[in-house]
């Protein structure tokens, strides 16, 4: 098998592992403990963490999560349920799948919407392969230099293996050249186009026009966007795009130090064949009582093996939950009233650290929405005002540059909160 | 003068001169149950003999279709969009691509209706 593999021996399978990386001793395992020792141990541990008030996004947000979603999680029904396979026992499971892709494919405009997928990043790789899978013998994918640095990593992962091509859109300006895109499309064989709504610096982006311009090369557009802000913001499907993809964290999930997180993949009907992951659909039961299953079971790869879309066999079910949850509890006046919060939490902040005479917008003429790039003037450098407000207790951004910063403000950050953050980089003033 | 032919693979080509009618075969459609959704090409697309053109889907199995003959697609079966079951209901009728052959010496390399037949009975233990 190895020989199959194309490999001599078992440790060629990790060829790609850096040396670095590698182990190369044995584990260094602390003795035994007992429960009370051990319990301490990672008390102590824990209690090195700070608090800090997050003023940070670059794709995460800190929303609120209201308690009745942890609470109704932890149901053991719920919690411990396995993949919904055998439909006579598994109605709840599927019920809330159904409801979450109902309410996904209403919010995003489409037609569409499988049981979720792992994370935003491998959501808009798998709505990458479908593009692929739908557009026949074309192999490049354009994606604009505007979306996320780590989603274009995860995107060149994926393409390498099935050799598609992949060419970054670049920006001008904060925003994505369409003069460049219209170019590269232009060229020819380009199965897709991946853009970022709002884009990578919080950007709102002018998309108009952009489907039909795809369309009229046979490619169809993908449109990444945070799920949070679809309940405020021009719908994918309402910009003519073809797959709507992204992160769901924004859904008032814990930000848990990077996960679990939960991807979310919507389409056009036209393209329903070439979704990868599970569906639930809605039928009657030989009683003629309405009842849920897994439908369109062809598709996927246990079935299809290797001319499936996508080898994924599974879903983010817990999270997948609570953004059923989470979108149920708030409702679309709830999910409108938060993305208005933080809108103009952002906004306030912005002006309120301008108003400090220390920073300026990085690009002042566009539209941002809960989140903006902005410079710090010299002398004053990102990692000067970054520790500044470290030691205060504050998170102040995301590192762009030497003199830049991403920053990003919830429903979460009130007035004074704005305040404590312009005031300790004004105290900077020196 | 209309002759049916078969691919081992179980497709059949109705030909006659350079134009034939390709689809599966009863025994096929059979073995696969109700056909839930067909992978058509598109006109203008070309396969060599041996080549898949599609994917024929059923409630629990998805099969992959394969050329009889080189041939260019003339048509598709549009019917088939809407309405697969057509292909349970008379496979031999319901073909899902119509084609121009490229070379009609290529059909001597199929089995005929008899030849076919025994073969399907000996596929069967």
């Amino acid at each position: 098998m190895l020989g199959r593999c194309g490999a001599t021996t078992l440790d060629d399978l990790y060829a790609d592992v850096p040396d670095a990386l590698r182990l190369k001793e044995p584990y260094r395992l602390p003795a035994p403990m007992s429960e009370p020792e051990l319990e301490r141990y990672f008390a102590d541990i824990a209690s090195q963490n700070r608090r800090l008030l997050c003023f940070a996004g670059a794709g995460f947000y800190n929303h609120y999560t209201p308690a009745a979603i942890p609470s109704l999680m932890a149901r053991s029904e719920f919690l411990t349920a396995y993949t919904p396979y055998q439909p006579e026992i598994s109605q709840g499971t599927l019920q809330y799948i159904f409801e979450y892709q109902s309410m996904m494919a209403e919010l995003t405009g489409l037609d569409i919407s499988n049981a979720s997928m792992y994370d935003g990043a491998t959501a808009t790789a798998e709505a990458m392969l479908m593009a692929v899978n739908s557009v026949r013998k074309k192999r490049r994918i354009l994606v604009a230099s505007t979306v996320a640095p780590a989603v274009q990593q995860v995107l060149a992962t994926y393409a390498a293996g099935p050799g598609i091509t992949i060419e970054v859109i670049p920006e001008d300006g904060g925003v994505t050249d369409r003069t460049a895109f219209e170019a590269m499309l232009g060229a020819g064989d380009v199965a897709g186009v991946i853009v970022s709504q709002p884009n990578y610096y919080g950007i709102v982006e002018d998309y108009d026009g952009w489907a039909d311009t795809c369309h009229s090369s046979k490619a169809l557009l993908i449109m990444n966007c945070h799920a949070s802000t679809l309940g405020a913001l021009r719908s994918p499907g309402e910009w003519g795009a073809d797959i709507a993809c992204g992160e769901a964290q924004s859904l008032g999930m814990p930000l848990n130090y990077g996960g679990p997180y939960l991807g979310y993949l919507c389409c056009r009907e036209n393209l329903i064949r070439k979704m990868p992951g599970r569906i639930v659909g809605a039928t009657t039961d030989a009683e003629g009582r309405r009842s849920f299953v897994l439908t369109l079971q062809a598709r996927e790869q246990h079935i299809r093996r290797q001319k499936a879309t996508s080898n994924i066999c599974s879903n983010q079910g817990i999270m997948t939950l609570h953004a059923a949850f989470y979108l149920a509890l708030m409702g679309a006046e709830g999910l409108r009233k938060v993305n208005t919060l933080s809108y103009n939490a952002a906004h306030a902040l912005a002006d309120a650290l301008c108003d400090t005479g220390m920073m300026r917008l990085k690009y002042p003429d566009k539209p941002f929405f809960n989140e903006f790039a902005i410079e710090t003037i010299e002398p004053l450098s990102a990692d000067a005002l970054l520790a500044a407000c470290l030691k205060k207790g504050i998170l102040a951004g995301v590192r762009l540059s030497d003199s830049s910063i991403l920053v990003a403000a919830t429903e979460m950050n009130s007035p004074a909160d704005i305040a404590l953050c312009a005031e300790t980089v004004k105290s900077l003033k020196s | 003068m209309e002759k049916i032919y078969y691919r081992s693979s179980h497709e059949y080509i109705k030909a006659d001169g350079t134009t034939g009618y390709v689809g599966i075969s009863e025994y096929a459609a059979k073995q696969l149950g109700v056909v839930t959704y067909v992978d058509m090409p598109e006109a203008d697309d070309e396969f060599g003999a041996g080549e898949e053109f599609g994917a024929i889907e059923s409630r629990k199995a998805a099969s992959d279709l394969f050329a009889p003959v080189d041939c260019t697609v003339l048509e598709v079966n549009e019917d088939l969009e809407s309405n697969p079951k057509l292909i349970n209901e008379n496979p031999l009728e319901a073909w899902i691509m119509k084609v121009e052959i490229s070379d009609p010496s290529q059909l001597d390399d199929l089995m005929d209706q008899e030849a076919y037949d025994a073969f399907c009975a000996s596929e069967q233990h």
